[in-house]
Order: C-alpha cells, then sequence, then structure tokens
C-alpha cells in the first residue's frame, strides 16, 4: 500500500478541506475552474487520482471503478466530469470536483474505451465482448443505441479505435471483420451505419484534429486505412501501403495506440507496426516523407500541443525509454529513461510539461519540455493513462 | 496492491500447486524457477501478457488465459504458442524474453490459476 495522499473519505474530509483551501485545490468548497485539472489511473487498484497540472500535485482519489487494466478516459464538455471506460465493461461518471462518482454502470463484459459526442450528450463505449458500441445518455448514462460489430456473415467483431465525427457520428474499426464503421447518432433511436472495407486486423484508429480523416492502423497488412469522412462515398483509400517492404516484422508485444495528437505541422507521425520506426506523412497527399528509426516498437507517438516536438515511447521490453523527435530536424535529439514500465504521456495543455507514468516504479514523472529534466513526482500505485480535462474540447479524445 | 513480503509464500504455493497438479498433465515436464525470477514471470504475465490478455487475464485482443479455459489446453502447444508466437496473429514470440523451462512454468501457473502479484 502506498501511503495515501488526501483520501476524499467522511473521515478526512476536514483536514482534506483545510489542505485544499490551503492548496487552493479541487475540493474547496470556493468556486474553482477545471482547466488545470485531470486524473490518472491507478490500473492494480482500481482507482484514479485527481491531478492538478499547475501545482503539480495529486488532490484527491476516486476508488471503486473496477478493472481499469486497459481504462480510457473523455471528459464532459464542461471539464467537470471525467467519464472512466474500464476493461471490465465499467463504465463510471467521475466528478472531479468533489472527487466522487457521479454514477456507474457496468456495460459490458470486455470493454476498451470510449469516446463523447460532439455535442457532449452521448457517451459512446467500445467493447470487445459482446463486440459493439454502446451510446449513453452523458447525463444519466441511460443507453440510448446498441450497435453489435456482427457483420455480414454473421460473424461478431472486436470493436477498436473508436473515434468522435462532426454531427453526433462516431467511427470504429472491426478488428476480425476488417471493416470501418461510421454510425450516425444525430438521432440515438434510429442510428444509421455505413459499413466499409479496410483491410486485415484494424488494431486501433486516428481522426485528424479536423475531423476529416479517420485512419485506422492494421496489423495484418503494411499500410494504414484512411477514410475521408468528409466524402465517405469515395470509400478506404490505402495510404503506407508496404511500409515494410516485406520484410519480416519484427514482434509487437504491444499494440501501438493511435490518436489524433500525432499531426503536428501538416505532418502525421505514425508508429510503424513490427519495424522500429516512425512514419512520417504529408497530411495534404497522405505520401510518406520521411521514416524516423527509433530505439522499439513505438506505442503513443505524441506531438507537443504547438507540434514542434514528437515524443515516443515504447513496447515491453523496451518500455523504459523514452525519445524525442524534433520536427524541425527530423530525428531524435532525446533518449531519455523517466522510470520503469512509461505506459502513457500527456502533455500540459500548452505543452510546457508533459507527465509520464511509471508504472513499475509507482510514480508518475513530470518533464518540462524545454529542458527535457524531471520537475516534479508523484506517487501512484501501477499508474497507467493520464489524462486532462483539455481534451475535452477537442475531437477525437 | 502491492503484496511484498508476502510474495514468496504466494509463489512457493504457486509451485506447490503447479507441483501437485503436474500428474495431471502427461506432457508437463516439471519446470523449477527461482523464486525472484518467478517474481518477475508473475509480474511480466499480469502486466504485459495482460496488455493483450488482460490484467486478470480474463481476454482482451488475445483470448482469456484463466484456469477455467485454459485446462483444457495441451500444455506443450501453449509452451509453443508463448515461445513462437502465432504467425498472423497479434500473438508474438516470447524466446529470447523468456526459455523453454520458464514458458511451461508460466504454462503450468496457468492451469492452476495464475498467481496474483
Ligand atoms: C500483442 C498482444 C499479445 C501479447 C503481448 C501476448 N499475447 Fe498471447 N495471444 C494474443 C492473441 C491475439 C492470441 C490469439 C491468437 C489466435 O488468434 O490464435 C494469443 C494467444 C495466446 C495463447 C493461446 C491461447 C489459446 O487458447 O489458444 C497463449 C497460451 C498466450 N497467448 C499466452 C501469452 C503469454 C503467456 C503472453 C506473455 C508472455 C502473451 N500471450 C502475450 C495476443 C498477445
Amino acid at each position: 500500500m502506498t501511503p495515501a495522499t488526501p483520501v476524499v473519505s467522511r473521515r478526512f474530509l476536514l483536514p482534506v478541506l483545510l489542505l485544499s483551501l490551503l492548496a487552493g485545490c479541487a475540493s474547496a468548497p470556493a468556486p474553482r475552474g477545471t482547466g488545470d485539472l485531470g486524473v490518472v489511473i491507478e490500473r492494480s487498484i482500481g482507482q484514479v487520482q485527481v491531478v492538478n497540472t499547475t501545482s503539480k500535485k495529486a488532490l484527491a482519489k476516486v476508488p471503486g471503478l473496477g478493472d481499469l487494466s486497459h481504462a480510457s478516459v473523455v471528459f464532459s464538455r464542461d471539464q467537470r466530469y471525467a467519464y472512466v471506460f474500464g476493461r471490465d465493461g465499467g463504465l463510471t461518471k467521475v466528478d472531479i470536483l468533489t472527487a466522487s462518482i457521479a454514477k456507474r454502470i457496468v456495460q459490458a463484459g470486455n470493454a476498451i474505451g470510449g469516446a463523447i459526442s460532439q455535442d457532449g450528450k452521448l457517451v459512446v463505449a467500445q467493447n470487445y465482448e459482446p463486440g459493439g458500441i454502446k451510446a449513453f445518455d452523458a447525463e444519466t448514462l441511460e443507453l440510448v443505441a446498441d450497435i453489435p460489430s456482427v457483420d455480414m456473415n454473421g460473424v461478431r467483431s472486436k470493436v477498436v479505435g473508436l473515434a468522435d465525427l462532426s454531427g453526433n457520428r462516431f467511427a470504429f474499426s472491426l478488428f476480425e471483420a476488417g471493416e470501418i464503421w461510421v454510425a450516425d447518432l444525430s438521432n440515438p433511436k434510429a442510428p444509421k451505419v455505413q459499413k466499409y472495407s479496410a483491410g486485415k486486423q484494424p488494431y486501433d484508429a486516428l481522426v485528424t484534429p479536423d475531423g476529416r480523416y479517420y485512419i485506422a492502423g492494421l496489423f495484418g497488412e503494411d499500410g494504414l486505412a484512411m477514410l475521408d469522412t468528409w466524402q465517405p462515398e469515395q470509400g478506404v483509400q490505402k495510404i503506407l501501403a508496404g511500409y515494410g517492404k516485406g520484410e519480416q516484422p519484427l514482434p509487437v508485444y504491444k499494440m501501438p495506440h493511435l490518436r489524433g495528437w500525432s499531426v503536428a505541422g501538416g505532418k502525421a507521425y505514425l508508429p510503424a507496426i513490427g519495424r522500429h520506426e516512425v512514419l512520417v506523412v504529408d497530411t495534404k497527399t497522405w505520401k510518406e516523407t520521411a521514416r524516423i528509426p527509433v530505439k522499439s516498437q513505438p506505442v503513443f507517438v505524441m506531438a507537443r500541443p504547438d507540434g514542434r516536438e514528437i515524443w515516443v515511447n515504447f513496447a515491453f521490453p523496451d518500455n523504459g525509454w523514452v525519445q524525442v523527435i524534433d520536427t524541425l530536424e527530423g530525428k531524435v535529439t532525446h533518449t531519455l529513461q523517466p522510470g520503469k514500465a512509461i505506459l502513457h504521456m500527456e502533455f500540459a495543455p500548452r505543452g510546457e510539461a508533459v507527465w509520464l507514468s511509471a508504472r513499475d516504479d509507482n510514480k508518475v514523472t513530470v518533464f518540462d519540455t524545454r529542458t527535457k529534466a524531471p520537475v516534479a513526482e508523484l506517487k501512484a500505485e501501477s499508474p497507467s493513462g493520464i489524462f486532462f480535462t483539455s481534451r475535452a474540447a477537442r475531437t477525437g479524445f | 496492491m502491492k503484496p511484498a513480503i508476502s510474495f514468496p509464500r504466494m509463489c512457493l504455493s504457486g509451485l506447490g500447486l503447479a507441483a501437485a497438479l503436474l500428474p495431471l498433465f502427461a506432457s508437463a515436464t516439471e519446470a523449477v524457477i527461482p523464486a525472484p525470477r518467478a517474481r518477475e514471470l508473475v509480474h511480466m504475465v499480469r502486466q504485459d501478457c495482460g496488455s493483450c490478455h488482460g490484467l486478470t487475464l480474463k481476454g482482451g485482443l488475445g483470448p482469456a488465459l484463466t484456469a477455467e479455459t485454459f485446462r483444457q489446453r495441451p500444455a506443450e502447444s501453449m509452451v509453443a504458442t508463448i515461445l513462437h508466437g502465432r504467425p498472423g496473429t497479434p500473438m508474438p514470440p516470447f524466446k529470447g524474453i523468456i526459455n523453454e523451462a520458464e514458458a511451461q512454468w508460466i504454462v503450468q501457473q496457468l492451469q492452476a490459476g495464475f498467481p496474483n502479484e
């Protein structure tokens, strides 16, 4: 057991309030914004910590969230609530101001993440088992739509790569079926689904920050599948086809994660699969412009919010390393060892700092992105995902 | 949860359990792993196999590896799957990271119900 940083329970409430007043933090009764708050997943104990990116401190803990071994989070557009999607199908609406659970349901047997609609009214979960997506009223978490991922042959697929699009549409991919589906939930009572053939074993996907291009990474093919969601009738186009040049792929000990953060300065920086490279694509032509050799199999390839740098972490057994790519120079400029088993990175809203979770060191380390030096450390039990409320305003998060 | 102190005990009981079950699996050869390495293996399976099979091993991108589903599986071919992976699927080969005796030990533990960290 880690010693508790302020736990919000009745017993501790008074000291916590006093502390909070002193620190000016979330659980204080005085009004406060949430723009500099976030949550850190403590995956082995089913808990999140509420953290402050200004003070670089943990404010409170919210336990009771179930199996968070592959947890992800989206935020309500008022940035007060964190919707936490657990591996066990749990969907918990956490009030980060009061550090308490506002609502909790278990919506599937095995889930992988979720998204929130453009208007903030629908929260959508993507599920492995039973495969499909489910939409919930963001206010009440009542089920409003259920779309099983059953293909033409009656086979039910695991759903990956769920992303929100404009007009309360959602794009997602079917791992077994190799399809991309776009569900229009503008009328959630009567969802409309369009289906596109994507390629072999899509494992995750991203939508570009403008919401236009939906790109699924393919495990079973050298290439990615791209759908122009402004002109979906044109169908899926393959990009970076044959990037592996027919060579035997290297083992992949953890699947890369794709998200819209990897798009910067007119280029997309994408993890190759089975190659120790970051692929660089021009987002106008969608042609490869470069590939940057990196230490190992990249997992997260994340642009600092200003796009000047790309931070990359790696799959087991090289997950103690992080590399920084300078986008002007187009090469790795820093190789860091921030801790054991770096599972995730999250930039402060404007990128002066990056938070890294070191699972096997039971800590979160905050690095200054300018000096590449650690500036703060927070204790956390087996930390994985770190999510800041600034995601609330971004498409694809 | 990090019961560092009680860990060796758990490991030993896991080993004991596996040994007790051995006669049930004709193909299983006895795999004896020193406790510190066993601890690392438990951590690796829970955390890093867990990224595809789930921390609780109830499944994710890869299938469940819980005792209920796993007991029926032929140990030999499970060992081969772990060492060599399954080409064409995301299951990667772990040879080079673990040796054959360690893979056998993992399979025995999975069939007996995998220890917690
Ligand atoms: C990158 C993802 C990934 C990782 C990491 C991974 N597996 Fe797998 N594993 C899979 C997938 C996917 C399958 C299913 C393969 C298939 O479709 O036949 C699988 C299948 C298996 C099987 C066969 C199960 C059966 O019932 O046939 C075993 C045993 C197994 N994995 C053990 C492990 C162990 C032990 C580890 C860690 C040392 C591990 N896996 C790590 C993805 C992974």
